[in-house]
């Protein structure tokens, strides 16, 4: 921590502080973080059983699990980072606050960041073990691969969580309108991780690793300045 | 202005919508031309009669949700309730017209390419265009004060028309990863005058039914807009 407590931090020591404090509120409870790996190994197990291994190998099949998984349980930590807002009206002490609203929303997000990485980083594993892969050769290459794909979801998910935390059926909606926009994020990493986990080096796959680097500049920019247009003045 | 007062004026503003009118009769001349005074294509025979809809359809599918977004963009700035309520109706009319190509499309290609649905970079971007402004849709459907909605609907509008061309690339490679054996090519640049002209018939007789959907169903919105007013004054 550069800025003292005292003081007003920049935009970025501003999100710093909301992005530690969401990972303290998540660290503490830990409610989010493992409802969200439990819905993730669950869903390995029912792929796992839904999955004919003598018609499809597991390199095929693993893609589709890993990245049908991370967008689903990332969804349930973004939708939270806004629903512990709520209580007590919490945000209306966050806007108050004398920072940019720009830091709120990266804060936020970076929060979010943290969680669904953290989500991979027990998932991907635990997809090597049940299905049997070979990661070992290929697990730089995931690992960017899965953080490009993870900023991308992050920042648009947490756009819309926030949007859709003061909506009636805010769980329902933040999928209806976030997984339009995780297609283009979704497809470059799918198809990425089917290439790695094939044997296949990343060269082969840079327009799609382009893409994937376009979308995060694009959305996180585009994001972070629709965010204060998201909240009431 | 009281409940009263809105019914009364919406009753005396009930003549004949004459934009419709024209509408109406722009497409039935469309059609008398296309089925009587069109010939039917050489290879593809009455099948590609379809075209008459489906590309008129998508025309107009695009250009609503075009439409929807820019108006969405300039609300951010002016604020004027009406470009909101213009964006919510094209929006709608947007998706009717989606599902008319989406609807129409695989009828033309199961005998043509010879299955229903194929990953073809266009569908694909037409069907998550139709996702996309489902998901606006009902985001404007659950949240209900009037500003808040505008909002948050300008912004989707506006990161939707971000994110087409990113899943237009994306299809697109995917598309070029796993060539599909298609038999005929879509594009009708080859045709014949007399196609060429009902087809453009087709566009601007659909282009001005865009116009008058929309003009209807904002009257519904603005009706609505001030009927919640009027509740909120009287309470």
């Amino acid at each position: 921590m550069s800025a003292p407590a005292a003081s007003v931090p920049g935009i970025f020591g501003a999100a710093w502080v909301i992005a530690r404090k969401d990972l303290a509120i998540e660290f503490r409870t830990r409610s989010a973080f493992l409802s969200a790996l439990v819905l993730s190994l669950i869903s390995i197990v029912i792929f796992f059983f839904a999955w004919d291994p003598t018609a499809v190998g597991a390199v095929d099949l693993a893609p589709g699990v890993l990245w049908v998984t991370f967008t689903f349980s990332g969804l349930l930590g973004m939708h939270r980072s806004f629903g512990v807002e709520s209580h007590d009206r919490a945000m209306d002490a966050l806007l108050v606050a004398p920072v940019a609203r720009e830091a709120i929303f990266l804060g936020k997000g970076f929060a979010n960041l943290v969680f669904v990485v953290g989500v991979q980083a027990i998932a991907l594993p635990a997809v090597a073990l049940f299905y049997n892969l070979p990661v070992g050769g290929a697990f730089l290459g995931l690992a960017g691969v899965m953080l490009l794909a993870a900023i991308g979801l992050t920042c648009v998910g947490t756009l819309f969580a926030g949007m859709t935390a003061n909506t009636r059926m805010a769980e329902l909606l933040l999928p209806v309108l976030a997984l339009p926009f995780f297609v283009p994020v979704v497809m470059p990493a799918a198809t990425i991780t089917a290439r790695l986990l094939a044997g296949r080096p990343l060269e082969e796959s840079m327009a799609w690793l382009r893409l994937l680097l376009a979308f995060d500049l694009v959305f996180v920019w585009a994001c972070t300045l629709a965010f204060p247009f998201t909240l009431e003045d | 202005m009281t409940k009263t007062d809105l019914m009364t004026r919406s009753e005396q503003k009930s003549s004949l919508d004459w934009l419709a009118v024209v509408a109406f009769l722009a497409i039935a001349a469309t059609y008398v031309r296309a089925v009587w005074f069109t010939p039917p294509e050489l290879l593809q025979g009455y099948a590609q009669k379809i075209m008459y809809v489906h590309v008129p359809a998508a025309w107009v599918a695009f250009l609503s949700f075009a439409l929807t977004a820019l108006a969405g963009g300039f609300w951010l700035f002016l604020k004027d309730p009406r470009l909101d309520r213009f964006a919510e109706s094209s929006a709608e009319v947007g998706v009717i017209f989606t599902t008319v190509v989406l609807i129409t499309g695989p009828i033309w290609a199961k005998p043509i390419w010879g299955a229903w649905w194929v990953w073809d970079a266009r569908l694909t971007l037409t069907l998550f265009l139709w996702f996309l402004f489902l998901g606006y849709l009902v985001l404007r459907g659950a949240v209900h004060e009037h500003e808040t909605r505008a909002r948050y609907s300008a912004i989707v509008g506006i990161l939707g028309a971000l994110l087409i061309p990113f899943i237009h690339l994306s299809v697109y490679l995917f598309r070029t990863m796993h060539p599909m054996p298609i038999v005929a090519n879509p594009d009708g640049i080859d045709m014949p005058p007399v196609m060429i002209k009902t087809f453009f018939l087709a566009l601007f007789s659909f282009t001005l039914l865009y116009a008058a959907f929309v003009r209807a169903r904002y009257a519904i919105a603005a009706e609505r807009d001030a009927l919640d007013d009027a509740a909120a004054a009287d309470r």
